[in-house]
């Protein structure tokens, strides 16, 4: 297997230019629109408003101004599939159509997806969706094609600011962490990376460089794997079986006389 | 966002609806109902018997009733066997630690189990006298019921893959990260609970219909149905305890369906009229089972609408 690639996006100076999503979208041939239809926010510069099965980049605008508008800033943020270690959406699909490449990314096959949907409820980060068009579902595959080729994924290719940049996981962990300390020592303490180490999902493929709490930026501060509920629910539920075999037996249990060898009486439904 | 109560606040809904609806209630009887018949078979007295072939008469249609919903809730129906064979290699695809996939080939097993009792019943009452049916041999389908050895273990083996299709629609959904649904570990517990209590009330008023009011199975069914409607109201409790701070999800338009809907009319009520029958006309019977089979129903629109309008 190749060396695990992936993104680290520093939100500290993405200028919120949407290239990455342009580039996206010009590559992997997506539809502008859902269907004809454009949906506006209507409240924002952010127009794009959710990563889907036809929006595989979503920068976001994150406005935190007070009443009296004094004060205050714009976070931006080039959200993306995490490509995690730990993939939900992969544990989960159970026609196979999800996989692991050699980058360490992870693909939804479009010619094996039957649109069971299981995977847009497993992913912990609402990254997947559907695409209307092809009837899958859909997501960031990293470039794989353009990967596979010795090239650069678009976004990352296109982000005039090197907001989203791509290679190694361990060459942009190294890079993210300096970075870190810069801002630190520039006075922004804020500055942390989220999901750069095993912890999160035993680490995403794509991090970031956040300077407010997840939740601001629409992440999990916690995201888990689905599996944590399979044993619990698992176990409850067959105690569950149990109960209501209990329930039968004892509703039964004074008719145990055997039963006879012909076909019972002339009563039919 | 910022004051989500739970991290599966951050997850996109997979647009589960009408169908997947549909399917858990369908499902559940199918399951609950052959369940049923199998105990009437190994419990029940002889006079019992059509009460057996009755939850072996509605699990089969049932069953592939639930397999027609799930085809057709898939985006791309036509790929409903990837579910089962994988699409590159051919080979079968199974993956134990995936809901979804178990149930895919449970739903399958039960499917032939409930297709073997379906026709057995049938052939106990020489319903399979066409021509047709005799070339095939298909009367010998009369083999597959007990006593025959045969037929105590196709209903057992045909009751535990009824119950697990009862309940694995609860894993499916905790097995996300969607809010509610993976909130808590009970959802399958709760299905397979509702699945015993619905499919319980289904077989009292298909039994009232048909005259059958003095078979003692009846009887017993009436019982079990009070027996898993209390069970059913107290894990519905532990539900609602387990969610901790993602109760929020129930704390609108949802949960007042969930009370006033489910608990008060589903459940209360006809745990009060169970608890009363004596007093009470065939009329009340009727009602009782079927404000339990609303509830049911109901029960599986707040869970899954719930969480899918989050």
């Amino acid at each position: 297997m190749a060396e695990p690639m992936g993104f680290y996006t520093d939100t500290t100076v993405c200028i919120g230019c949407k290239a990455c999503e342009v580039a996206c979208k010009e590559w992997n041939q997506l539809p502008a629109t859902a269907g004809g239809a454009n949906t506006m926010s209507g409240d924002s510069y952010d127009n794009t408003r959710r990563l889907d099965g036809i929006h595989w980049r979503h920068v976001k605008f994150i406005e935190q101004f007070p009443e009296s508008r004094q004060d205050g800033r714009w976070l931006l943020m080039s959200d993306v599939c995490k490509h995690c270690v730990q993939a939900a959406c992969l544990e989960v699909c159970p026609t196979g159509a999800i996989i692991r490449t050699e980058f360490d990314t992870v693909v939804i096959q479009s010619n094996t997806c039957n649109g069971c949907r299981d995977c847009i409820a497993a992913c912990p980060f609402g990254v997947i969706d559907m695409n209307p068009v092809s009837g899958t579902a859909q997501k960031c595959t990293l470039c794989y094609d353009r990967l596979q080729n010795g090239l650069e994924p678009a976004c990352s290719k296109a982000c005039p600011t090197d907001s989203i940049q791509f290679g190694t996981i361990s060459e942009l962990r190294a890079r993210a962490q300096k970075r870190v300390d810069q801002l630190h020592q520039t006075g922004e303490n804020r500055a942390y990376l989220y999901g750069a180490d095993e912890k999160m999902l035993g680490g995403l493929n794509s991090f970031y460089l956040l300077v407010d709490r997840p939740e601001v930026y629409g992440l999990p501060p916690e995201p888990k794997m689905p599996s944590r509920n399979l044993v619990p629910g698992s176990v409850y539920t067959v105690l569950g079986a149990i109960m209501v075999g209990l329930a039968g037996l004892f509703s039964f249990r004074d008719r145990t006389s055997s039963l006879g060898t012909g076909p019972g009486p002339e009563v039919r439904p | 966002m910022i004051d989500a109560p739970s991290s599966t606040w951050f997850t996109t809904n997979p647009h589960w609806q009408w169908y997947i609806v549909l399917y858990f209630f369908i499902g559940g009887l199918a399951g609950g109902c052959y369940f049923l018949a199998a105990l009437i078979d190994h419990l029940g007295r002889v006079e019992d018997r059509p009460l057996a072939r009755l939850g072996y008469y509605v699990a089969f249609p049932a069953v592939l009733l639930s397999g027609l919903l799930l085809t057709l809730d898939l985006s791309r129906p036509l790929r409903f066997w990837h579910m089962l064979i994988e699409r590159n290699t051919f080979e079968p695809m199974f993956k134990a630690w995936s809901p979804m996939s178990i149930g895919s080939w449970a739903l399958l097993a039960f499917g032939l189990f409930s297709f073997i009792s379906f026709m057995g019943a049938l052939a106990e009452e020489d319903r399979l006298r066409w021509p047709a049916f005799r070339r095939l041999q298909w009367p010998a389908f009369r083999t597959t019921r007990p006593p025959a050895v045969t037929g105590l273990i196709v209903a057992v083996l045909g009751g535990l893959a009824g119950l697990f299709v009862a309940g694995y629609t609860g894993v499916l959904l905790a097995v996300t990260n969607r809010p509610i649904w993976s909130d808590t570990p009970l959802l399958g517990m709760l299905f397979i609970v509702s699945a015993a209590s619905t499919s319980t009330a289904l077989l009292m008023l298909l039994a009232q219909r048909y005259g059958w009011r003095a078979l003692p199975g009846v009887a017993a069914l009436q019982r079990m149905d009070g027996l898993v409607l209390a069970l059913e109201l107290l894990v519905l409790a532990a539900v609602v305890v387990s969610l901790g701070s993602a109760l929020r999800g129930w704390l609108n338009a949802w949960g007042a369906l969930l009370l006033f809907g489910v608990i008060i009319p589903g459940l209360i009520v006809p745990l009060v009229l169970s608890w009363r029958q004596r007093r009470f006309t065939e009329a009340s019977i009727a009602t009782m089972a079927a404000l339990v089979l609303i509830g049911g129903f109901l029960l599986r629109v707040v869970v899954i609408f719930s969480s899918e309008t989050i």
